[in-house]
């Protein structure tokens, strides 16, 4: 392996796009025929059908830049919980529907101004499967974002519940706004958006709506970071276990 | 405090500039959230572009009973359809 | 069917001439050929029956999501991935258009949750055995959704306007599941390898009879039939819809290299149809009354899902009302 090459960082980044669609589409699909509502039932079945589209269309671009042939099926199925770059924080449990929402408001927080970045990416592979994608995050994201302020500002029970998932999701936001130097690497070129513009616009939408849920950011605590270089939480391996059985048990088997 | 959502009635004006149309109904807590759920629930193969919503209780109906008074009049009217009128085959199509 | 064995609400189908002046009209209409609306009178039988068979088939489409829900985590592939989640999607949203339907006839959707997770409702037998391997995905969307898209279509002529409606909408969406469980099998028989098509026979095996059973019960010992057809929401005889679905599905079996699972199976010239064997109508009978090989999980899912949920709905009520009082307040 040599250093590391702009299509080496290119390639990262794009896994770390596709990787986290994959794996939180896996969580938010576990809900299918589970959800406290039909109507939230089909609502689910929605984002997560967004969100595997949007991972096949990402990773099908790190498979074209990488050159080896892999399609986006060989990504999703054929490497181990090292070579996954997702965010941490698609990695954890569902919880219950209010940790889930939550999740998904932190991520779609996240996803909105990074896809809007990449949007206008100097990479026109880039920008086209950004351009397509954020059409649907910025419905993910006010479907969210209107369910945790009425869950947060609702009963004192919907209201406890949604604190307790935000104290519990909030360690894994450092990881979720982190970038390695192969991505600033790519931001000083043109190809994603900034850092610190992605991160401000997040802060922005998130205290915003916190405050009218009337949720509090917790002050301190563990600051997880980690998904960049492989490292990853617990449930990985379980989600890549479950994910990945068919492919792993009848290698070569057409599906 | 029953905690069922109310029922609202869904009209979805779809691509080809038509009046929204009854599609169906669903459960939502108000208006906002039927709005989503519609976009969630009807719209799932890109059927339409204005989501209209309606508390199903709001909606006044005519009585069965009435089909007699309210509609029969009309069908008195047969010079209000075209079939009524003889055009003479010497003034072409009309 | 996704509805079986619905009792109806009259001990025998009466006359016209017995028929009292309003029920004559009604039946007259029906005869005609007009359909039904919610606030038209109707008899009190023929409200009973529909919210039972439109309930029963909602809550089969909803427990229906469970055994193919299954496997949507571990599906071999995204874009089989994609398909069975849209596929368990449209289960859902079938659900809802039917117990809409139903709530025209003057219950609420609780109401019907209620009698499902209590057990006095019944859902189609067939959604109590388990998915035991990726094949079954296949056989699920072959069998079963060919069973109930037969089932389905004549129900668009039902009387009752609303439900006809719905069922409408539903053979629209539906038209893609049968094709896309052919698909998966037509994939691992005849491209794939010798496990794959030993993995397919292994599961028509366990699907053959159940799909048969959803039909219902032989004519002879269907004895609600006569008057859901003479008010016209049943068009076909639960033996007529058995016969058509296995002479369809002789072909498509063959073409998969696969073997049907019953001996007595065999063409029969001078009827020009397949002879076959009977079903165990006792399997049947004890897993529609919950002793099925998953009738516990499959209802204890529901309701959990129900339980665990109510603080949801709960908030997202609180909430409207805050805002409704809000906005009195200004």
């Amino acid at each position: 392996m040599g250093a590391p090459s702009p299509d080496a960082d290119l390639q990262a980044f794009l896994l770390r796009m596709g990787d986290s669609c994959l794996i939180l589409g896996h969580r938010v699909s576990e809900w299918c025929g589970h959800a406290p509502a039909l109507e939230d039932d089909i609502a689910m079945a929605n984002v997560a059908l967004d969100l595997i589209g949007h991972t096949r269309l990402w990773l099908e671009l790190a498979g074209e830049v990488e050159g080896a042939g892999r399609s986006a099926d060989d990504l999703a199925f054929l490497r181990d919980a090292g070579g996954f770059r997702n965010v941490l924080l698609v990695e954890l449990p569902n919880g219950d529907f209010g940790n889930t929402l939550m999740r998904q408001f932190l991520f779609d927080a996240w996803h909105v101004p990074k896809l809007r970045g990449l949007a206008a990416s100097s990479d026109v592979r880039v920008a086209g499967v950004a351009q397509t994608a954020v059409r649907e995050a910025n419905y993910h994201l006010s479907r969210s974002t209107d369910l945790v302020i009425r869950l947060g500002d609702g009963t004192a029970e919907s209201h406890g519940r949604m604190q307790a998932a935000l104290d519990r999701l909030w360690p894994y936001t450092f990881d979720l706004l982190d970038v390695d130097d192969g991505e600033a690497a790519l931001a000083g070129v043109g190809v994603v958006p900034r850092a610190a513009e992605v991160a401000g616009a997040w802060r922005d939408h998130v205290e915003t709506a916190l405050a009218e849920a009337t949720l509090v950011a917790p002050a301190d605590g563990p600051e997880h970071r980690g998904g960049r270089p492989g490292l990853h939480t617990e449930h990985i391996g379980y989600i890549l276990a479950e994910m990945q059985f068919l492919q792993r048990a009848y290698p070569g088997a057409v599906w | 405090m029953t905690s069922e959502w109310p029922l609202w009635e869904v009209f979805i004006r779809g691509q080809h500039g038509l009046s929204h149309r009854h599609v169906g109904s669903l459960h939502a807590p108000d208006a906002a959230m039927a709005i989503n759920n519609a976009r969630d629930v009807y719209t799932r193969r890109n059927e339409g572009v204005s989501i209209w919503v309606v508390r199903s209780s709001d909606i006044a109906a005519s009585a069965p009973g009435e089909k007699g008074p309210l509609f029969d009049p009309s069908n008195s009217k047969v010079y209000r359809h075209p079939t009524f009128y003889e055009v003479p085959e010497e003034a072409g199509n009309m | 069917m996704y509805a079986q064995m619905v009792r109806s609400d009259a001990a025998s189908v009466r006359s016209i001439e017995e028929m009292e002046p309003r029920e004559r009209a009604f039946q007259q209409r029906i005869d005609e050929g007009q359909k039904i609306e919610p606030k038209d009178w109707m008899p009190e039988g023929y409200r009973r029956t529909l919210i039972r068979q439109i309930s029963q088939h909602a809550h089969s489409e909803i427990v229906g999501q469970l055994p193919e829900g299954n496997w949507i985590t571990r599906a071999p592939t995204l874009e089989r991935k994609a398909i069975l989640l849209a596929k368990v999607q449209d289960e859902a949203g079938h659900g809802l258009y039917l117990y809409c339907a139903a709530e025209t006839l003057g219950i609420s959707r609780d109401e019907m949750y209620d009698q499902l997770h209590s057990g006095r409702a019944k859902y189609s037998s067939i959604f109590n055995y388990p998915t035991l391997s990726w094949a079954d995905i296949g056989c699920i969307g072959w069998l079963v959704d060919g069973a109930a898209i037969m089932n389905q279509v004549p129900l668009q002529r039902c009387s009752y306007g609303p439900y006809a409606r719905a069922m409408v909408r539903i053979c629209k969406e539906e038209s893609f599941h049968q094709r896309q469980g052919y698909d998966i099998l037509v994939t691992m028989c005849r491209k794939g390898s010798d496990q794959q098509r030993a993995m397919v026979q292994n599961a028509l095996d366990r699907w053959w009879w159940p799909s048969l059973m959803m039909f219902g019960p032989p004519d002879t010992d269907s004895v609600h039939s006569a008057q859901s057809m003479a008010w016209k929401i049943k068009q076909n005889s639960n033996d007529e819809l058995r016969q058509k679905f296995v002479d369809e599905t002789v072909p498509q079996a063959k073409y998969l290299g696969l073997v049907i699972p019953d001996p007595e199976l065999a063409w029969n010239e001078e009827r020009g149809a397949h002879d076959f064997g009977e079903p165990d109508w006792n399997e049947f009978l004890a897993v529609l009354n919950g002793n099925g090989p998953c009738n516990r999980e499959r209802l204890g899912a529901r309701r959990a899902a129900w339980a665990d949920g109510a603080w949801y709905r709960e908030g997202l009520m609180a909430h409207a009302h805050k805002r409704v009082a809000g906005v009195a307040a200004e």
